[in-house]
């Protein structure tokens, strides 16, 4: 049986189409936007130099130096760094919620989680400045701690909500039945965790951890602020860098339109793009391959 | 009770009263199960006959709203008591569910699980048992080449099956199966209980049952609950021809239920 559409239906239908498809329409136009703008930077650089030089130093004297290695590192380095601190804690943090938590503390800790995601970036890198890299500096013995590790403790502080979010509603979703199955053969609740429950949800932690990472990738304003900016390429956590979020940040307003180091920066920008593409398309597949254990 | 001075008991059910917050579920339930018997719980949906087997291995601890009252004695040790290690109890006390609900492992890992939980490390003594078990639960034949595979990929009977080749591979003293058939074809259900009555000669066997005929088939002693009271006890065959009470009549010549 076929309800006959009103006129409010009818007029819903084509306004929620029409938003849909302009999401669509607005990516395809970022993303050719960037390219287009991206590949005119290789009528002026060598995409050898581009890709393959460690130099990021558009402002040489002599000859400037568009090498994006230097960028990329520094990118990997604090969005890895802050994996390696986000991951454990906030799979550890779901699972506690969602398996072991007291009502009364669960109803304290979510609301708390889920507004720590919404702190803006800039406040922080305010933190990052103020008291994170004095902190480092102190603990290390630094003469400045804005260095890759302070912008990866703030990534991973950024990243976590959105991991123990996402995890916790997968160990949430993983059947009562599976843990049933292993107490009523001896095991114990750890056990049960490590060996039954969280393989189940591994899909769903799986995105979870991707979200976060691609998260961490584009944040700009917390890296820009607290990891100090150095050109060179990455030493190491206790080093200055620059990230391409951060350089793009920087540089695009100051430089003059359609000049090389203008187009240099779509060139980051899409190759961004591109790795944030990939990381999505990525954890797709490897959610889908552990999915068909759910049901 | 007559019974209990023929043959041994195994589980002794004594005044046990259970709570969900304030309403109670099973009112002063009171029940002797032989050893080595299969023993049927029977009832109409909520009587409590569920909540009563999963009181024996103390599933409802995982709910902290339960509350329970009375003993429960296995081999007379009650195992309600505080300080019972439950995961010792589970050992002893298996239980199969009414969804057939392998983990979402390989076959053979299915079976290794519980024995690897318990501290049993030695893998060609593992490789033994779970060979052992597939093959008790009629299952081997069907599966032996493709034991690497993932356990979801069975068909419901053969899921169950392998759900019973898990329970036993621990060698527990009872088994406990919470309509194990309900989800199952009448093929799957014909092979289930076959095995149920070759598993008594090992284990003690308690199960629920919608099925009046599947309680016919595999039982010894049937009870039949009412609204969280047990109503009647005995040999199956009593239940269902010559009941004491009028209630027991009425359920199982389908009156209502």
């Amino acid at each position: 049986m076929k309800i006959s559409a009103t006129r409010a239906d009818k007029l819903a239908t084509v306004v929620f189409q029409f938003s849909a498809w302009l999401s669509v329409v607005v990516l395809a136009g970022i993303f050719t936007l960037l390219l287009y703008n991206g590949f005119k930077a290789f009528d002026r650089i060598r995409p050898q130099e581009f890709f393959l030089g460690y130099t990021w130093n558009p402002s040489g004297y002599s000859a400037p130096h568009y090498g994006v290695l230097s960028l990329l590192g520094s990118t990997l380095l604090v969005t890895c760094g802050a994996m390696v601190i986000a991951i454990p804690l906030g799979i550890g943090t779901a699972a506690y919620l969602s398996e072991s938590a007291p009502p009364r503390v669960y109803q304290i800790l979510k609301p708390v989680i889920e507004l720590f995601a919404g702190i803006p970036s800039v406040a922080l890198g305010f933190i990052g400045i103020t008291i994170l890299s004095p902190v480092l500096a102190h603990v290390f013995g630094l003469s400045n701690g804005l260095i890759a590790l302070n912008g990866a403790i703030l990534l991973a502080l950024m990243a976590l909500p959105t991991i123990i979010t996402v995890s916790e509603d997968a160990i949430r979703a993983v059947p009562k039945t599976f843990r049933e199955a292993s107490f009523a053969v001896g095991a114990t609740r750890e056990t049960t965790l490590w060996r039954v429950t969280l393989p189940a949800a591994m899909s769903g932690i799986i995105t979870a951890v991707m979200l976060g990472f691609g998260r961490a990738l584009g944040e700009t304003m917390t890296v820009l602020m607290a990891t100090g900016n150095a050109l060179a390429f990455p030493g190491g956590f206790f080093e200055p860098v620059r990230t391409m979020t951060a350089a793009i940040a920087i540089e695009l307003g100051e430089t003059a339109q359609h000049t090389t180091h203008y187009y240099a920066l779509f060139a980051v920008g899409a190759l961004l793009f591109a790795i944030s593409l990939l990381v999505n398309i990525l954890s797709e597949t490897i959610a889908r391959r552990f999915r068909y254990s759910q049901s | 009770m007559i019974l209990s001075l023929l043959i041994s008991n195994k589980i002794e059910i004594q005044h046990l009263d259970l709570f969900y917050g304030a309403k109670q579920a099973l009112k002063s339930v009171s029940l002797s199960i032989p050893e080595k018997s299969v023993v049927a719980l029977i009832g109409p949906s909520g009587c409590g006959k569920s909540t009563l087997l999963r009181s024996i291995n103390r599933m409802h601890d995982l709910d902290p709203k339960v509350r329970l009252d009375g003993e429960i004695l296995l081999d007379g040790h009650n195992i309600l008591h505080g300080n019972t290690n439950l995961n010792k109890l589970r050992r002893r006390v298996g239980m199969v569910f009414q969804k057939p609900n392998p983990f979402p492992k390989s076959i053979y890992d299915n079976v290794a699980y519980g024995l690897e939980v318990n501290g049993i490390h030695d893998k060609t003594r593992i490789r033994a048992a779970v060979e052992e078990s597939i093959r008790e639960s009629y299952l081997w034949d069907e599966v032996k080449n493709d034991l690497d595979k993932p356990a979801l990929d069975l068909s419901g009977g053969q899921q169950q099956r392998l759900c019973i080749a898990r329970a036993i591979a621990v060698e527990p003293e009872v088994i406990l199966m919470d309509e194990p058939c309900s989800a199952l074809d009448p093929i799957s259900t014909a092979k289930i209980e076959a095995l149920i009555l070759r598993l008594k000669e090992r284990f003690t066997i308690v199960i629920v049952t919608h099925n009046m005929q599947q309680a016919q088939r595999v039982a010894d002693f049937t009870a039949f609950m009412y609204l969280g009271e047990l109503i009647e006890f005995g040999r199956t065959s009593a239940i269902f021809e010559q009941p004491n009470q009028e209630l027991t009549r009425n359920y199982v010549s389908g009156h209502f239920g």
